[in-house]
């Protein structure tokens, strides 16, 4: 087969020979990415698939909508609670509940907590080392690795002696030849391009990193009563207050939560963004490479509302939207009820539709699972060699927005607002391109993917003190209202009902459609930020993000596919959510097939 | 704020997925211990369940830990084995029977790197006969060395000196309990 232009506008050719990376994740998840490479080895195809099935629709049907949080919030435990909370606003939405203001600043405090969190780790754990080689830090003089620090950060870690100890704790460890986090990688590969002082300075904050990330979601201990997947209630949050009391959150928890906003505003600014643009100067080329949809359709559902029980986009923290065909002149309102705007399509999922040229609104939604590989599929059942993206190929549906596929993510929410002028995203933004002397078009690509979570792991930080500021403020005023249990009782639920929730999750818009008869869950599903991104091809041809974004890129050598990784993890890719329970052949480590 | 104390001079963590039949073992023994002898405040004991890295801040923490897991040594089901300090990373990573073992491997190089804990190692495994009969609970030939495993455990912590005694018999009731789940205590 020869070249052919997909609906959305990409040329495929599946002409050059294939490459395979399965699971493509760092942690959590079954990824696997198929690819086809020219006589230069840039690639001319991609094929992204999700190889586990979830089938959390199926366990919540018929049980009792108020406990529906619990379960789906055991889809994952990386992104921990964004679940639940979409779940309870789903539910909240039919039952037609509103929740006390505490329980909204509270809900917005976990989240925000949870994006700077997921970020950093994103940013040190799963993804630095795709442009941090670990094994040149070990060449890295000290010396000049602390005048690094310094010239870029404030950060008090930063004496000669604190990275010799670093040095030598990673020599040790290099010598043990255990490499635990950092097996699997291509180390003294040329498209590494950081100098050794750089890369020390970059393990020892991964190190740093590590320690502290844990610190913030303690958030979620102190309102939630656990971490992971901390307690929830649909009405608002099962806390108490009890301010100079022992009878439920006092003051001196409340003071530990304020001590932690610090510490994390203090941490992202001194250290995670400067060494985002330390580590993005000596990339600048992929702010050219990995595009796909971005700048062209991207979606958010908008975030943090300011004042509970107000879904406008005027009352968000952080305006959503919808951008389509790259007019960043206007953004599209987004309607999640409209059984014309989101809608899954099955044609090349393993799923069995009625009609499978038609696609679904959540609320009608069907997960009914259809294993089956197409007449070109190399392999068994059980082991894949090479799949058939003409036929099913995936365990994840294809969402479409008004029938176009939509990236979504940090990069997606902050065009979105950046389309709305909203100015605290505009300043952030316009500051990062002059620091680094980018155009904005170097937004739309691996590096802006990266490069837009860190700037908002920033905003989430400061936005954690504003929203704490205004739960305080609150409570001072003698509100200490959590939860509106007013429609708890069945009793007092409309025989049928359907609702909606909604939550900008660290990798992208989430949302939960649930009807509710008779007191039970009578359908439920979830269209999670990984099943847009790393949607398969719909009926209609169009290519998902995914695909979209490997489409031209070069690679250095098709055995080390760090380039395949790079532009994937920049979408922070979490396979968990997206599909579940493990397939027979899910259970190897990274395998790169060439054919 | 006791509750958000990771530090222990003794960690004693079973892993696992109860709800995947002889993945469950880890977990199994740990409460099994616990409800045999007392430890004293400065030993925790831990259902670690199937949380990788967000064991870390416990395990970078603690002088000596003890893990008890299901580990594919290639041995008939059911077999039973200690392995110590240097020996224990390479085993929990060498045939990966569970997506928690990938996890947990890191957290011991994590732990190493980040803060050079924990000093002494040891792992009490066992042979699994069967993964994926999911909910299906311990089968007979693992469940039956329990016993043994609590054996061999108690003999590493007498080795490594670390105070427990049986809990008295005639007690009818169990508590206290010093088994902690994860995240209740707070955590990252």
């Amino acid at each position: 087969m020869s070249e052919v232009v997909t609906a959305n506008g990409f040329k495929l050719d599946t002409s050059g020979k294939r490459v395979v990376v399965d699971p493509i994740c760092r942690i959590e998840g079954h990824l696997r990415i198929e690819v086809n490479v020219d006589e230069h080895n840039v690639i001319r195809n991609a094929v992204s698939t999700g190889n586990m099935w979830r089938g959390i629709e199926i366990i919540l049907k018929g049980r009792d909508p108020r406990d529906a949080w619990a379960f789906t919030q055991r889809i994952c435990g990386v992104c921990t609670g964004v679940h639940a909370l979409t779940s309870v606003r789903a539910v909240e939405d039919a039952l037609g509940i509103e929740i006390p203001a505490n329980a909204n600043h509270i809900r917005n405090l976990m989240m925000l907590a949870q994006q700077t969190q997921d970020h950093l780790v994103h940013f040190y754990h799963l993804h630095a080392l795709d442009w941090v080689d670990v094994v040149s830090a070990l060449e890295a003089d000290p010396k000049r690795t602390s005048e690094l620090q310094r010239s870029i950060s404030n950060w008090p870690k930063s004496s000669p002696g604190y990275f010799r100890d670093v040095k030598m704790r990673l020599k040790r460890f290099v010598e043990s030849g255990q490499l635990g986090p950092f097996a699997n990688a291509y180390w003294g590969s040329p498209a590494y391009k950081l100098p050794p002082e750089a890369n020390l300075m970059a393990v020892a904050h991964y190190l740093e990193a590590l320690d502290f990330q844990r610190e913030i979601v303690r958030i979620h201990t102190i309102f939630g009563g656990r971490n992971p997947h901390p307690n929830w209630i649909v009405g608002g949050m099962p806390c108490a207050f009890s301010l100079n009391g022992d009878g439920g959150i006092n003051m001196e928890w409340l003071n530990v939560v304020s001590s932690i906003i610090d510490r994390a505003i203090t941490f992202v600014d001194q250290v995670y963004i400067p060494d985002l643009k330390a580590v993005a100067s000596f990339y600048k080329d992929w702010a050219r490479i990995g595009r796909g949809l971005a700048g062209t359709n991207m979606l958010s559902y908008g975030e943090y509302p300011r004042v509970a029980n107000d879904w406008s986009q005027e009352n968000m923290l952080q305006p959503g939207g919808a951008i389509i065909d790259g007019d960043l002149s206007q953004v599209h309102e987004v309607d999640l009820r409209d059984p014309e705007q989101i809608q899954e399509f099955v044609a090349h999922s393993w799923y069995r539709y009625p009609d499978e040229q038609k696609g679904l609104h959540p609320w009608d939604g069907v997960t009914e699972p259809h294993f089956e590989l197409g007449p070109k599929a190399k392999g068994s059942r059980t082991r894949i060699e090479q799949l058939d993206e003409g036929a099913k190929y995936s365990f994840i549906k294809a969402p479409r927005w008004k029938g176009h596929p939509m990236e979504v993510g940090p990069l997606a929410r902050y065009v979105v607002a950046y389309a709305r002028g909203d100015e605290e995203i505009k300043a952030q933004v316009d500051g990062l391109l002059h620091d680094l002397d980018l155009p904005l078009e170097a937004l739309f690509s691996t590096l802006g993917r990266t490069a837009a979570r860190g700037l908002e792991c920033s905003w989430a930080a400061h936005k954690m003190r504003e929203v704490f500021d205004a739960l305080m403020a609150n409570l001072r005023a003698g509100d200490t209202a959590t939860a509106n249990m007013e429609k708890w009782e069945p009793e007092s639920w409309p025989l049928e009902t359907k609702g909606v929730g909604h939550v900008e999750a660290p990798r992208g818009s989430l949302g939960h459609w649930v009807h509710i008869r008779a007191g039970r869950i009578e359908n439920y599903q979830a269209v999670v930020p990984t099943t847009w991104n790393a949607s398969p091809r719909d009926p209609a041809g169009n290519i998902g993000a995914y695909e979209a974004a490997l489409l031209g890129t070069p690679m250095a050598d098709p055995e080390q596919p760090l380039e395949i990784l790079r532009t994937i993890h920049s979408f922070d890719p979490c396979l968990a959510c997206s599909t579940h329970v493990m397939a027979e052949d899910g259970r190897e480590l990274t395998t790169i097939k060439v054919r | 704020m006791k509750g958000l104390d990771e530090t222990s001079e003794t960690l004693i963590l079973g892993i696992g997925n109860l709800l995947w039949a002889d993945e469950g073992f880890g977990v199994r023994c740990v409460e099994a211990l616990d409800a045999d002898f007392c430890f004293g405040d400065e030993t925790r004991l831990m259902d670690g369940g199937t949380q990788g890295m967000f064991l870390l801040p416990w395990v970078s923490n603690t002088e000596k830990l003890l893990i008890f897991d299901a580990i594919d040594f290639g041995l008939p089901p059911g077999e039973l084995r200690v392995i110590e300090d240097d020996d224990v990373p390479r085993y929990m990573g060498a045939k990966k029977i569970s997506m928690h073992q990938t996890g947990f491997q890191e957290v011991l190089a994590a732990a190493r790197l980040l803060n050079d804990r924990p000093r002494r190692l040891a792992l009490v495994g066992v042979q699994p006969e069967r993964l994926d009969d999911y909910g299906g609970g311990l089968r007979e030939s693992v469940r039956r060395r329990i016993p043994d495993a609590i054996g061999a455990a108690c003999g590493v912590l007498r080795s490594w000196k670390v105070p427990f005694h049986a809990r008295s018999s005639s007690r009818v009731d169990k508590e206290p309990t010093s088994l902690e789940p994860v995240g209740v205590a707070g955590n990252g």
